[in-house]
C-alpha cells in the first residue's frame, strides 16, 4: 500500500516538473544586419583557406594522376616531351620533402632556444623602457620582408656559418647527418635554417613572452617565498605553465620555415637530389622550388609546382593541428 | 568593554597562560624597527617598530588598507616585488638586518616563510613534491627526504589525508587541504618564522579550524606572525596581538601587547572600539 502511494506521489511530482522553457530574444533589424557582417567576414577566413586548398588538389591532380606516389618519393624534376610530342615528363618532390625537414629542424633547433631566452629576458629581466624597445623590434622582425634576410644571410652570415660548419664537419663529421660527400659548405640546408632561425624568432618569441606574463602571479610568489631564485622560479613555475605555449609558438615558427620562400631561395643551394647532410651544400624545400621553376613553366609541369603547393598546404595544415593537439594535451594534464 | 570583546578575552586568557614572552629558548629574535614603506610616492606604512619574541604568535589585526599585509611582507622581503616599492627602516633576524646591502635575500626567506592569501600550491607538481619543493629550489641537501616528507606533513595536519596519494596531483585537493599542503611545503625548508597573511580568509569554518590547530602545534617551535581579519581566530591562536590603524593617511600600529590585554583593557580607545566591533 505504502509503496504504491509512494510511486503515485512520484508519478505525479514527474508531471508537475514542466519542460524547461526555449528562451529566446527578438533582435532588431540593424543588430540582426551588424551580426550578418561580422559572421560573414568571419567565415571569410575558412572559405578563402578552403578555396585554396581546393584549387590546388584541383589543379594538381593530374600529376599525382600521372605520377602516383613518387611524386612524394622520386627526386626527379625533368620536363620532357617524346618524337610524338607526347610528355614523359617525370616530376618528385623527394628532395625538396628531404631538404624541407632538414632546414625546419635547424631553424627549430637554433631559434626556439633563443626565443625563449628572449622572451625570458624580456618577462623578467629587462627594465621597463628596454623592454618597451626590444618588444617593438622583436616585432619589426616579424615584418621585415623575407628577401633582405636572404640577402643579409647570403652576404655576412654565410661566410662566418661557412666557418662553423667547416668546424662542425671537423670533429663531429662520424655523425651521418653531419658528414657530407665533398667539403662544400656553402648554400648549404645548416646555412638556410639558420636564416630561418632568425625569422621565427619573432612569432615564437611573442608567444612564448604573451605565456609568460600570464604565470599566476600567487605562484611565482609562492616560489619566492621559499627561497627560490629567479632561475629557480622560471624552472619551477614558469615552464611547467608555459610548456604548452611554447610549444604551440615554436609549431608556429615551423609553419612559417616550411612555407618560407625568398630566404631559403637566396641562400640555399637547389638540387635535385636527396641529400640528408645538413652541412653539404645542396637542398632545397618545396616553397622555393616553386619559386625557382615558375618562371618558365608550363604545361604539365605548372599542373606539378600546383600539386607541390598542394603538398606544402597540407604539410603546414597537419603541423598547425599538431600543435593544437600538443597544447591541447598539455592544457588538459593540469598544468 | 561590551559582550562580545569580552569574550574573545575569556578564550585569549585561556592561551597566555599558557607561555610567556620568550619562554621558548629557540634563538631567534625578530625585530622591525621603524620600518616604513611605500608604493611610489603613496606612504603606506609609517614607523612601525615591533619585537617577536621566539616561540611566541603574534597576531596583526586591523581594518583593511591598514598596512598589515604590507608590514608582514616588508619582513621576509617580499615587499620589493612590487615595483615602486620601497622601505626605511630595519628588520633584524638574530640580530641582522634582512635588508644589510650584500644580503643573499633567497637565504633569508629560508629562514622565514610565508603562507598567503590564497592557497597556492604548485598544480604540476605531486603532494609530495610539492612539499618537498622548497628543497629542490633552495638545492638544500637531505638525508632523508621521506622522514622529512612525512614530518612536514604531520606538522601541517595533513599526513592523514594525503599519506596514500603522496603522488596525486595537488590541485585535487580540497583548499583547506591545499592551504595545509602550503603550510607543510614551507615547513621543510626549516624556517626560525612562519608569516601567514590571512591564511584562513579564504577557507571554510572547518579548515579554519584545522589550521588553526597547525598554528598552535607550531609555535611550540618557531615564531609565527599571523595576519587576520577574524578577531576571533586572533584571541584563539595568539600570544600577542599588534592593532594597526590608516586614520586616512599612513597605516600605523596603535598598540601592541599581550592578546588578553588588547582584547580586555586595551590603552588606546581606537583599539577598544575596534576589537569590540564598533568599527572596522
Amino acid at each position: 500500500m505504502y509503496k504504491i502511494q509512494h510511486m503515485t506521489l512520484l508519478e505525479n511530482k514527474s508531471a508537475d516538473i514542466p519542460a524547461p522553457r526555449v528562451i529566446t530574444t527578438k533582435p532588431r533589424v540593424s543588430d540582426k544586419i551588424f551580426r550578418g557582417v561580422v559572421t560573414s567576414f568571419g567565415m571569410s577566413a575558412l572559405l578563402i583557406l578552403t578555396l585554396i586548398g581546393i584549387f590546388l588538389a584541383y589543379r594538381g591532380v593530374q600529376t599525382f594522376h600521372s605520377q602516383g606516389w613518387s611524386f612524394l618519393t622520386s627526386y626527379n624534376w625533368d620536363k620532357t616531351v617524346d618524337e610524338n610530342g607526347n610528355s614523359v615528363s617525370s616530376f618528385g618532390v623527394g628532395a625538396m620533402l628531404i631538404g624541407t625537414v632538414l632546414i625546419s629542424i635547424v631553424a627549430l633547433i637554433v631559434g626556439v632556444p633563443l626565443s625563449i631566452a628572449m622572451a625570458l629576458f624580456l618577462t623578467f629581466y629587462a627594465p621597463a623602457r628596454l623592454k618597451t624597445i626590444l618588444v617593438s623590434v622583436v616585432d619589426l622582425m616579424a615584418a621585415f620582408p623575407s628577401v633582405l634576410f636572404g640577402l643579409w644571410g647570403f652576404f655576412v652570415l654565410m661566410p662566418m656559418a661557412n666557418y662553423w660548419a667547416k668546424l662542425i664537419y671537423k670533429y663531429l663529421h662520424w655523425i651521418p647527418i653531419f658528414d657530407a660527400p665533398e667539403p662544400f659548405f656553402e648554400r648549404s640546408p645548416f646555412i638556410a635554417g639558420l636564416v630561418l632561425a632568425i625569422m621565427i624568432i619573432p612569432i615564437v618569441t611573442s608567444v612564448s613572452r604573451e605565456v609568460f606574463a600570464q604565470t599566476p602571479l600567487d605562484r611565482i610568489q609562492a616560489a619566492y617565498a621559499l627561497g627560490a631564485t629567479k632561475w629557480g622560479v622560471i624552472k619551477a613555475v614558469v615552464f611547467p605553465f608555459g610548456s604548452s605555449g611554447v610549444v604551440g609558438g615554436a609549431m608556429l615558427g615551423l609553419g612559417r620555415a616550411f612555407g618560407e620562400t625568398v630566404a631559403v631561395y637566396t641562400v640555399l643551394n637547389i638540387v635535385f637530389a636527396p641529400n640528408w647532410h645538413v652541412l653539404f651544400g645542396a637542398g632545397g624545400n618545396i616553397a622555393s622550388l616553386i619559386i625557382l621553376k615558375w618562371g618558365e613553366a608550363s604545361g604539365d609541369e605548372t599542373t606539378a609546382l600546383l600539386a607541390a603547393g598542394f603538398i606544402l598546404f597540407v604539410m603546414t595544415l597537419l603541423v598547425n593541428m599538431f600543435a593544437n593537439f600538443i597544447v591541447r594535451q598539455t592544457l588538459k594534464s593540469g598544468k | 568593554m561590551n559582550n562580545a570583546a569580552s569574550s574573545l578575552a575569556d578564550v585569549s586568557k585561556q592561551r597566555a597562560t599558557q607561555k610567556s614572552p620568550g619562554s621558548a629558548p629557540m634563538g631567534t629574535g625578530l625585530e622591525a624597527r621603524g620600518v616604513h614603506a611605500w608604493f611610489g610616492s603613496h606612504l603606506a606604512l609609517e614607523d612601525v617598530s615591533l619585537d617577536f619574541a621566539a616561540g611566541t604568535v603574534t597576531a596583526l589585526i586591523g581594518p583593511s588598507g591598514c598596512g598589515k599585509s604590507t608590514f608582514i611582507r616588508t619582513i621576509n622581503r617580499m615587499h620589493e616585488f612590487i615595483p615602486t616599492a620601497a622601505m626605511a627602516g630595519e628588520v633584524l633576524l638574530d640580530g641582522k638586518d634582512v635588508y644589510a646591502p650584500g644580503t643573499d635575500v633567497t637565504k633569508i626567506r629560508l629562514q622565514i616563510g610565508m603562507v598567503f592569501q590564497k592557497p597556492n600550491p604548485f598544480p604540476s607538481m605531486t603532494i609530495g613534491e610539492n612539499v618537498l619543493s622548497g628543497i629542490k629550489l633552495a638545492q638544500l641537501k637531505v638525508d632523508n627526504k621521506e622522514e622529512l616528507l612525512e614530518e612536514c606533513l604531520v606538522r601541517a595536519g595533513l599526513w592523514n589525508e594525503v599519506k596514500d596519494r603522496l603522488g596525486a596531483h595537488a590541485g585535487g585537493l580540497s583548499g583547506g587541504q591545499q592551504q595545509r599542503l602550503c603550510i607543510a611545503r614551507s615547513l621543510a625548508v626549516q624556517p626560525k618564522v612562519l608569516l601567514m597573511d590571512e591564511p584562513c580568509s579564504a577557507l571554510d569554518p572547518g579548515s579554519t579550524l584545522r589550521i588553526e590547530e597547525t598554528i598552535s602545534e607550531l609555535s611550540k617551535s618557531m615564531t609565527i606572525i599571523i595576519v587576520t581579519h577574524n578577531m576571533q581566530q586572533a584571541a584563539r591562536v595568539s600570544d600577542y596581538t599588534a592593532f594597526f590603524l590608516s586614520e586616512g593617511g599612513p597605516g600605523r600600529m596603535i598598540e601592541v601587547g599581550p592578546t588578553t590585554e588588547i582584547f580586555t583593557r586595551p590603552r588606546d580607545i581606537k583599539t577598544e572600539n575596534y576589537v569590540s566591533g564598533r568599527f572596522g
